[in-house]
């Protein structure tokens, strides 16, 4: 098998998923809609609840909207890897998984495709949401735009490899409630998306301690930082680890012979 | 070719270098001055200065620090490089805000409790008149032509206009409730002043003596009553005036050709004192709750950095 076929086969899979992201209008909208709620009406209520401490990367007193505005990058790259495992389990029911698994290439490099592909949906969405927050008054310095890419790839990398773990256990399209109720919400809830880790040990400190070890939590910060030009090594080592520990665990659930596919029956 | 090419390098690197400059801060609370260099964003260090000191300034030729001691009821020279005292003023009781004259060679008190406004002769180290005003002055400003003192009065709500000549008071302006901080624009067509209670600024002219335009503030999601304007700078330019709106915690950008409010700055809590960079290129402000300054770049009008500097940071002053 040459590398051109491997370039083929990742290439189509990447502009199939950024092919559908653009032509499914009503799906580039409602992306952009959830985090812009969330910046134009949650924050705007919570305006002065920050701005007592200051904390890296951030080296002077910031508004409320621009504290969020890198969680709920990471919001975005959260649901986005979400919805991708929501449309592989879609893709499983309706049998194009299984085209795409009978090709002649390695079963984690498609994996690896997919999820690149879906990464680069949320990555379009995410400069999308980063320009109307721009025009919004939240402004990070011009290279943290550059700076927060390679971020931007590795967090939704990690999180998108959550996503196909995930899909790999949804036996079918209506059990997805589930990971709404008990993946996504905790995990964004319980990170410093919406509130710096000091706030939430003034609340609880076993809340605190979750929130810490949330790898969700990490993923934020390392482009909280990355937004401000800065290197988080703690946040990249703890979001790479994440990654690959989800992926291994993607792969395996993906395999046909030891992974959760067996368990479920034939349905890929 | 080679060496012309790192001739025009090193121009270049030479010309985004910032040039350096040390910020004198009095913190009230610790009975001191802290010492800060702005473009390496740290404090170098906090000297004790006296009892509660409070209004600072330096002289024109940036060689002598003026700081009003107040619990020690005088005002202290400093030399601003080895900041050894060189000598103190008599400032009658309790002595806060004061402002020096374009030449350097006068110094005008105001004295709180007595309801007065003392001249000193700098060079003669002594109190030369005492001008009776209304009630609790505060803010005072010289005007850069040298020909008017103003004098506000918290409790009496006038701007009373000094001759620098007579020291004589020629007219009084009434204004907004409890007005704090005074300054001119550099062609001293007109006074920029502050009033705490109404949370608005005042412009008047300087021909008229009367309020010619009023600016009032009003800052999304900040309560009214927290908008409590206080120290104010206009740019030598006459582009743009700043506001430190206390509580609000804001610093307000005002366009000085449409007295339009262009910006509200987010700085530390209760936003006092404001003080230009000797380039003009940023502010500096003293945020009394969160101990800290906040430092502007006016190019980009965003705040760069805050940083700690002592208990009840006050006045601040720059030496480049």
């Amino acid at each position: 098998m040459k590398v051109l076929h491997y370039w083929r086969a990742m290439w189509g899979i990447i502009w199939r998923e950024c092919w559908r992201f653009i032509t499914q209008r009503e799906r580039f909208i409602s992306a952009l809609v959830r985090p812009l709620v969330w910046l134009f009406i949650f924050a705007a209520g919570f305006r002065s609840a920050l701005g007592l401490a200051i904390s890296p990367p951030y080296e002077t007193y910031i508004l409320y909207e621009v504290y969020i505005v890198p969680g709920l990058c990471g919001m975005i790259q959260l649901f986005n890897g979400m919805q991708s495992s929501l449309s592989m389990v879609y893709d499983r029911e309706m049998g194009s998984m299984r085209i795409l698994l009978t090709c002649p290439l390695p079963r984690w490099f498609l994996l690896l495709s997919k999820l690149l592909a879906g990464t680069a949906v949320s990555i379009l969405q995410v400069y999308v949401f980063l320009g109307i927050a721009w025009c919004y008054d939240i402004r990070p310095p011009l290279l943290g735009y550059a700076w927060v890419l390679p971020a931007l790839v590795l967090s939704g990398l990690m999180l998108g490899a959550l996503g196909l773990l995930l899909s790999s256990f949804i036996k079918q399209l209506e059990n997805f409630a589930g990971v709404m109720n008990f993946v996504i919400f905790p995990m964004f809830f319980m990170s410093t998306a919406l509130y710096p880790l000091w706030k939430i040990k003034e609340s609880s400190t076993f809340l605190h301690t979750l929130a810490q070890y949330n790898p969700f939590s990490q993923a934020v910060e390392l482009i909280r930082f990355a937004l401000y030009s800065q290197f988080n090594p703690h946040a990249f080592v703890y979001t790479l680890v994440a990654f690959i520990v989800f992926m291994m665990l993607a792969i395996l659930g993906y395999n046909p012979s030891k992974g959760m596919m067996t368990r479920k029956g034939n349905t890929a | 070719m080679n060496k012309q090419v790192i001739s025009v390098l090193l121009l270049g690197l030479m010309s985004v270098s910032v040039k350096a400059e040390t910020v004198f801060v009095t913190l009230e609370k610790d009975n001191a001055l802290a010492l800060i260099d702005p473009v390496e964003g740290k404090l170098i260090k906090t000297v004790e200065i006296g009892q509660r000191p409070r209004g600072i300034t330096i002289s024109p030729d940036y060689k002598v620090l003026y700081i009003a001691v107040s619990d020690d009821n005088t005002i202290k020279m400093l030399d601003a490089e080895t900041l050894k005292i060189i000598g103190t003023l008599p400032s009658s009781d309790d002595p806060e805000t004061f402002a020096l004259n374009p030449k350097g060679d006068r110094l005008y008190v105001s004295n709180e409790d007595d309801s007065m406004v003392t001249v000193i002769d700098i060079a003669k180290k002594k109190a030369i008149k005492q001008i009776k005003v209304g009630v609790e002055p505060e803010g005072i400003a010289v005007s850069p032509d040298n020909r008017w003192i103003v004098s506000a009065t918290e409790t009496t709500n006038m701007l009373h206009w000094i001759d620098a000549k007579t020291h004589e008071i020629v007219e009084n302006t009434l204004v907004d409730a409890r007005p704090r901080a005074v300054t001119f624009t550099a062609d001293s067509a007109n006074a920029w002043m502050t009033s705490e209670m109404s949370g608005s600024l005042m412009i008047l002219d300087a021909k008229t003596k009367q309020i010619s335009k009023r600016v009032q503030f009003e800052v999304p999601g900040v309560p009214k009553d927290k908008i409590q304007p206080v120290g104010v700078v206009i740019d030598k330019d006459n582009k743009r005036g700043y506001v430190a709106l206390g509580p609000a915690n804001r610093v307000a950008v005002i366009n000085a050709k449409t007295y339009e409010v262009e910006k509200y700055l987010l700085v530390g809590q209760r936003v006092w004192n404001l003080a230009f960079s000797p380039d003009q290129k940023r502010l500096y402000t003293t945020n009394g709750v969160s101990n800290d300054i906040s430092i502007i770049d006016l190019d980009s009008q965003t705040v760069t950095k805050s940083l700690g500097v002592g208990n009840y940071p006050w006045g601040v002053a720059v030496k480049p």
